[in-house]
Protein backbone atom coordinates (compact mmCIF):
# COMPACT_ATOMS: atom_id res chain seq x y z
CA UNK A 1 0.00 0.00 0.00
CA UNK A 2 1.30 3.33 -0.98
CA UNK A 3 0.10 7.19 -0.63
CA UNK A 4 -0.37 8.78 -3.90
CA UNK A 5 -2.00 12.04 -4.91
CA UNK A 6 -5.02 11.92 -6.66
CA UNK A 7 -6.98 15.23 -8.24
CA UNK A 8 -4.77 16.89 -5.47
CA UNK A 9 -6.08 14.65 -3.04
CA UNK A 10 -3.64 12.19 -0.84
CA UNK A 11 -5.26 8.91 -1.34
CA UNK A 12 -4.11 5.46 -0.26
CA UNK A 13 -3.71 3.20 -3.07
CA UNK A 14 -2.90 -0.96 -3.96
CA UNK A 15 -0.34 -1.93 -6.68
CA UNK A 16 -2.87 -1.79 -9.26
CA UNK A 17 -3.82 1.79 -8.13
CA UNK A 18 -7.04 0.59 -6.27
CA UNK A 19 -8.48 2.80 -3.42
CA UNK A 20 -8.03 0.89 -0.25
CA UNK A 21 -9.99 3.48 1.97
CA UNK A 22 -13.04 4.34 0.40
CA UNK A 23 -13.59 7.18 2.87
CA UNK A 24 -11.35 8.97 0.96
CA UNK A 25 -12.87 9.07 -2.58
CA UNK A 26 -14.63 11.85 -4.01
CA UNK A 27 -15.89 12.15 -7.61
CA UNK A 28 -12.63 14.39 -8.55
CA UNK A 29 -10.23 11.26 -7.92
CA UNK A 30 -13.41 9.35 -9.42
CA UNK A 31 -13.12 11.50 -12.83
CA UNK A 32 -8.96 11.33 -12.61
CA UNK A 33 -8.55 7.68 -12.39
CA UNK A 34 -11.39 7.42 -15.04
CA UNK A 35 -8.90 10.04 -17.55
CA UNK A 36 -6.16 7.48 -16.42
CA UNK A 37 -7.78 4.71 -17.91
CA UNK A 38 -8.61 5.86 -21.22
CA UNK A 39 -12.23 7.60 -20.14
CA UNK A 40 -12.30 10.82 -20.77
CA UNK A 41 -15.59 12.01 -20.18
CA UNK A 42 -17.88 10.03 -17.30
CA UNK A 43 -21.43 9.96 -18.63
CA UNK A 44 -24.63 9.80 -16.15
CA UNK A 45 -24.79 5.83 -17.70
CA UNK A 46 -20.96 5.49 -16.48
CA UNK A 47 -21.56 7.10 -12.94
CA UNK A 48 -24.95 4.70 -12.74
CA UNK A 49 -22.70 1.97 -12.73
CA UNK A 50 -19.88 3.66 -10.30
CA UNK A 51 -22.52 4.63 -7.82
CA UNK A 52 -24.27 1.19 -7.70
CA UNK A 53 -20.93 -0.87 -7.45
CA UNK A 54 -19.42 1.70 -4.32
CA UNK A 55 -23.08 1.72 -2.57
CA UNK A 56 -23.29 -2.10 -2.69
CA UNK A 57 -19.50 -2.42 -1.81
CA UNK A 58 -20.24 -0.10 1.45
CA UNK A 59 -23.72 -1.58 2.25
CA UNK A 60 -22.20 -5.54 1.93
CA UNK A 61 -18.65 -5.17 2.00
CA UNK A 62 -17.99 -7.20 -1.42
CA UNK A 63 -18.27 -5.71 -4.45
CA UNK A 64 -21.06 -7.10 -7.19
CA UNK A 65 -20.43 -9.52 -9.38
CA UNK A 66 -20.80 -8.88 -13.39
CA UNK A 67 -24.13 -11.00 -13.02
CA UNK A 68 -25.41 -8.45 -11.12
CA UNK A 69 -24.57 -5.40 -11.95
CA UNK A 70 -25.88 -6.74 -15.44
CA UNK A 71 -29.32 -7.41 -13.60
CA UNK A 72 -29.37 -4.45 -11.29
CA UNK A 73 -27.66 -1.88 -11.82
CA UNK A 74 -30.06 -0.48 -14.73
CA UNK A 75 -27.78 -1.04 -17.21
CA UNK A 76 -27.34 -4.00 -19.46
CA UNK A 77 -24.05 -6.05 -19.94
CA UNK A 78 -23.79 -4.81 -23.20
CA UNK A 79 -23.56 -1.57 -22.57
CA UNK A 80 -21.14 -2.56 -19.54
CA UNK A 81 -18.62 -3.34 -21.78
CA UNK A 82 -19.09 -0.68 -24.19
CA UNK A 83 -18.76 1.98 -21.49
CA UNK A 84 -15.89 0.38 -20.01
CA UNK A 85 -14.34 -1.81 -22.88
CA UNK A 86 -11.52 -2.78 -20.05
CA UNK A 87 -13.32 -4.74 -17.61
CA UNK A 88 -16.41 -3.03 -16.19
CA UNK A 89 -16.52 -4.28 -12.78
CA UNK A 90 -12.83 -3.96 -12.36
CA UNK A 91 -12.80 -0.30 -13.71
CA UNK A 92 -16.24 0.58 -12.08
CA UNK A 93 -14.53 -0.25 -8.71
CA UNK A 94 -11.48 1.47 -9.42
CA UNK A 95 -13.25 4.67 -10.20
CA UNK A 96 -15.64 4.63 -7.37
CA UNK A 97 -12.87 4.22 -4.97
CA UNK A 98 -13.56 0.70 -3.82
CA UNK A 99 -10.93 -2.26 -3.23
CA UNK A 100 -10.52 -4.33 -6.73
CA UNK A 101 -13.47 -7.03 -6.66
CA UNK A 102 -12.34 -10.45 -5.73
CA UNK A 103 -14.86 -12.38 -7.19
CA UNK A 104 -14.42 -15.27 -10.19
CA UNK A 105 -18.41 -13.74 -12.15
CA UNK B 1 24.54 -7.44 -31.77
CA UNK B 2 21.45 -5.77 -31.98
CA UNK B 3 18.99 -8.81 -31.79
CA UNK B 4 20.95 -9.79 -28.63
CA UNK B 5 20.11 -6.07 -27.48
CA UNK B 6 16.63 -6.87 -28.21
CA UNK B 7 16.30 -10.16 -26.97
CA UNK B 8 17.61 -8.11 -23.51
CA UNK B 9 15.57 -5.83 -23.04
CA UNK B 10 12.39 -8.23 -23.77
CA UNK B 11 13.44 -9.78 -20.86
CA UNK B 12 13.59 -6.95 -18.72
CA UNK B 13 10.80 -5.55 -20.06
CA UNK B 14 7.13 -5.10 -18.55
CA UNK B 15 5.73 -8.60 -17.54
CA UNK B 16 3.56 -9.84 -20.52
CA UNK B 17 -0.29 -10.02 -20.24
CA UNK B 18 -3.09 -12.40 -21.81
CA UNK B 19 -4.22 -10.39 -24.59
CA UNK B 20 -6.91 -13.14 -25.70
CA UNK B 21 -7.90 -16.25 -25.15
CA UNK B 22 -10.15 -19.52 -27.06
CA UNK B 23 -11.46 -21.82 -25.66
CA UNK B 24 -12.24 -25.11 -26.37
CA UNK B 25 -15.53 -26.73 -24.68
CA UNK B 26 -15.49 -30.70 -25.62
CA UNK B 27 -17.49 -31.68 -22.83
CA UNK B 28 -21.28 -32.03 -22.99
CA UNK B 29 -21.95 -32.24 -18.69
CA UNK B 30 -22.41 -29.79 -16.29
CA UNK B 31 -19.10 -29.88 -14.72
CA UNK B 32 -17.73 -30.17 -18.21
CA UNK B 33 -19.02 -27.07 -19.94
CA UNK B 34 -18.59 -24.41 -16.37
CA UNK B 35 -14.86 -24.32 -16.44
CA UNK B 36 -14.82 -22.69 -20.11
CA UNK B 37 -17.73 -20.36 -19.70
CA UNK B 38 -16.18 -19.17 -16.41
CA UNK B 39 -13.22 -19.19 -17.97
CA UNK B 40 -14.35 -16.82 -20.70
CA UNK B 41 -16.42 -14.70 -18.31
CA UNK B 42 -13.65 -13.91 -16.34
CA UNK B 43 -11.23 -13.48 -19.64
CA UNK B 44 -14.16 -10.34 -20.48
CA UNK B 45 -14.27 -9.42 -17.03
CA UNK B 46 -10.23 -8.31 -17.16
CA UNK B 47 -10.81 -6.98 -20.77
CA UNK B 48 -9.43 -10.02 -22.65
CA UNK B 49 -10.71 -10.89 -25.55
CA UNK B 50 -12.34 -14.27 -25.70
CA UNK B 51 -13.77 -16.75 -28.56
CA UNK B 52 -15.76 -19.77 -27.73
CA UNK B 53 -15.19 -23.08 -30.10
CA UNK B 54 -17.91 -26.12 -28.94
CA UNK B 55 -17.25 -29.24 -29.87
CA UNK B 56 -18.20 -32.73 -30.09
CA UNK B 57 -20.73 -33.07 -26.41
CA UNK B 58 -19.80 -29.68 -25.88
CA UNK B 59 -22.36 -28.41 -28.03
CA UNK B 60 -25.00 -29.29 -25.99
CA UNK B 61 -24.25 -26.01 -24.22
CA UNK B 62 -25.63 -24.19 -27.31
CA UNK B 63 -27.87 -26.53 -28.62
CA UNK B 64 -31.66 -24.62 -28.64
CA UNK B 65 -32.91 -28.44 -27.61
CA UNK B 66 -30.42 -29.32 -25.04
CA UNK B 67 -29.09 -26.10 -23.27
CA UNK B 68 -31.85 -25.84 -20.72
CA UNK B 69 -31.28 -29.72 -19.86
CA UNK B 70 -27.40 -30.33 -18.76
CA UNK B 71 -26.69 -33.01 -16.37
CA UNK B 72 -23.77 -33.69 -13.85
CA UNK B 73 -22.27 -37.23 -15.39
CA UNK B 74 -22.68 -39.09 -11.97
CA UNK B 75 -21.06 -42.64 -13.88
CA UNK B 76 -17.62 -42.69 -14.65
CA UNK B 77 -16.65 -39.38 -12.41
CA UNK B 78 -13.99 -40.55 -10.03
CA UNK B 79 -14.79 -36.71 -8.42
CA UNK B 80 -18.43 -38.03 -7.45
CA UNK B 81 -16.79 -40.17 -4.75
CA UNK B 82 -19.59 -42.53 -5.30
CA UNK B 83 -20.15 -46.45 -5.80
CA UNK B 84 -20.96 -46.43 -10.01
CA UNK B 85 -24.29 -48.32 -9.31
CA UNK B 86 -25.54 -45.90 -6.71
CA UNK B 87 -24.58 -42.91 -9.48
CA UNK B 88 -26.54 -45.09 -12.67
CA UNK B 89 -30.14 -45.02 -10.43
CA UNK B 90 -32.78 -43.63 -12.16
CA UNK B 91 -33.05 -40.05 -11.20
CA UNK B 92 -29.54 -39.88 -9.51
CA UNK B 93 -28.01 -37.27 -12.00
CA UNK B 94 -30.92 -35.05 -11.74
CA UNK B 95 -30.77 -35.00 -8.35
CA UNK B 96 -26.81 -34.46 -7.91
CA UNK B 97 -27.98 -31.53 -10.74
CA UNK B 98 -30.08 -29.85 -8.42
CA UNK B 99 -27.91 -29.93 -5.50
CA UNK B 100 -24.93 -28.29 -7.88
CA UNK B 101 -27.26 -25.80 -9.30
CA UNK B 102 -28.51 -24.50 -6.23
CA UNK B 103 -24.63 -24.44 -4.96
CA UNK B 104 -23.68 -22.59 -7.90
CA UNK B 105 -26.76 -20.19 -7.43
CA UNK B 106 -25.54 -19.03 -4.01
CA UNK B 107 -21.85 -18.08 -5.11
CA UNK B 108 -24.00 -15.96 -8.12
CA UNK B 109 -23.34 -18.53 -11.10
CA UNK B 110 -25.56 -17.99 -13.67
CA UNK B 111 -27.31 -21.72 -15.00
CA UNK B 112 -25.84 -22.81 -18.25
CA UNK B 113 -27.86 -20.58 -20.87
CA UNK B 114 -28.00 -17.15 -18.65
CA UNK B 115 -24.52 -18.09 -18.52
CA UNK B 116 -24.15 -18.40 -22.27
CA UNK B 117 -26.05 -14.72 -22.77
CA UNK B 118 -23.82 -13.46 -20.53
CA UNK B 119 -20.50 -14.65 -21.97
CA UNK B 120 -22.39 -13.63 -25.37
CA UNK B 121 -23.33 -10.31 -24.29
CA UNK B 122 -19.89 -9.60 -22.84
CA UNK B 123 -18.14 -9.78 -26.17
CA UNK B 124 -17.02 -13.17 -26.52
CA UNK B 125 -17.65 -14.60 -30.01
CA UNK B 126 -19.46 -18.54 -29.86
CA UNK B 127 -18.32 -20.77 -32.59
CA UNK B 128 -19.76 -24.37 -33.46
CA UNK B 129 -17.28 -26.76 -34.77
CA UNK B 130 -18.07 -27.77 -38.29
CA UNK B 131 -16.84 -31.79 -38.37
CA UNK B 132 -19.04 -32.36 -34.94
CA UNK B 133 -22.12 -30.49 -36.42
CA UNK B 134 -21.99 -32.19 -39.92
CA UNK B 135 -21.34 -35.64 -37.91
CA UNK B 136 -24.68 -34.85 -35.84
CA UNK B 137 -26.44 -33.65 -38.85
CA UNK B 138 -27.21 -30.22 -37.32
CA UNK B 139 -28.17 -27.10 -38.52
CA UNK B 140 -27.00 -23.66 -37.24
CA UNK B 141 -30.70 -23.08 -36.90
CA UNK B 142 -30.03 -26.05 -33.93
CA UNK B 143 -27.97 -23.33 -32.15
CA UNK B 144 -29.01 -20.75 -29.81
CA UNK B 145 -29.15 -17.22 -31.60
CA UNK B 146 -25.66 -16.19 -29.42
CA UNK B 147 -23.81 -18.38 -31.71
CA UNK B 148 -22.11 -16.54 -34.35
CA UNK B 149 -21.15 -18.94 -36.89
CA UNK B 150 -20.34 -22.66 -37.73
CA UNK B 151 -16.70 -22.86 -38.09
CA UNK B 152 -14.02 -25.69 -39.32
CA UNK B 153 -10.52 -26.07 -37.48
CA UNK B 154 -8.87 -24.35 -39.65
CA UNK B 155 -10.89 -21.09 -39.27
CA UNK B 156 -10.94 -21.59 -35.33
CA UNK B 157 -7.15 -21.45 -35.23
CA UNK B 158 -6.95 -18.47 -37.85
CA UNK B 159 -9.45 -16.81 -35.43
CA UNK B 160 -7.50 -17.81 -32.41
CA UNK B 161 -4.20 -16.29 -33.54
CA UNK B 162 -2.26 -14.34 -31.38
CA UNK B 163 -4.02 -15.22 -28.24
CA UNK B 164 -3.95 -19.17 -26.12
CA UNK B 165 -5.46 -22.18 -26.59
CA UNK B 166 -7.48 -23.41 -23.74
CA UNK B 167 -8.79 -27.48 -24.26
CA UNK B 168 -12.00 -27.78 -22.12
Amino acid sequence: MTMTLIADAPVDVDAEGFLTDPEQWNEQIGRAIAAENGITELTDRHWLVVTFMRERYLATGTAPSIRSLGKESGVPVRELYQLFPKGPAKLAAKIGGIPKPTGCI
Amino acid sequence: MTQLLEHTESLTGEPKTIEKVAIVISKGSLEGIYPGLIMANGARMEGIEADLFFTFFGLDAIRKDRWEKIKVATVGNPGMHLPTLLGALPGFSALATRMMKQQMEKIDIPPIPEFIELVADSGAHLYACKATVDMFGLTINDFVPQVEEIMSVGQFYEEAAGGQIIFT
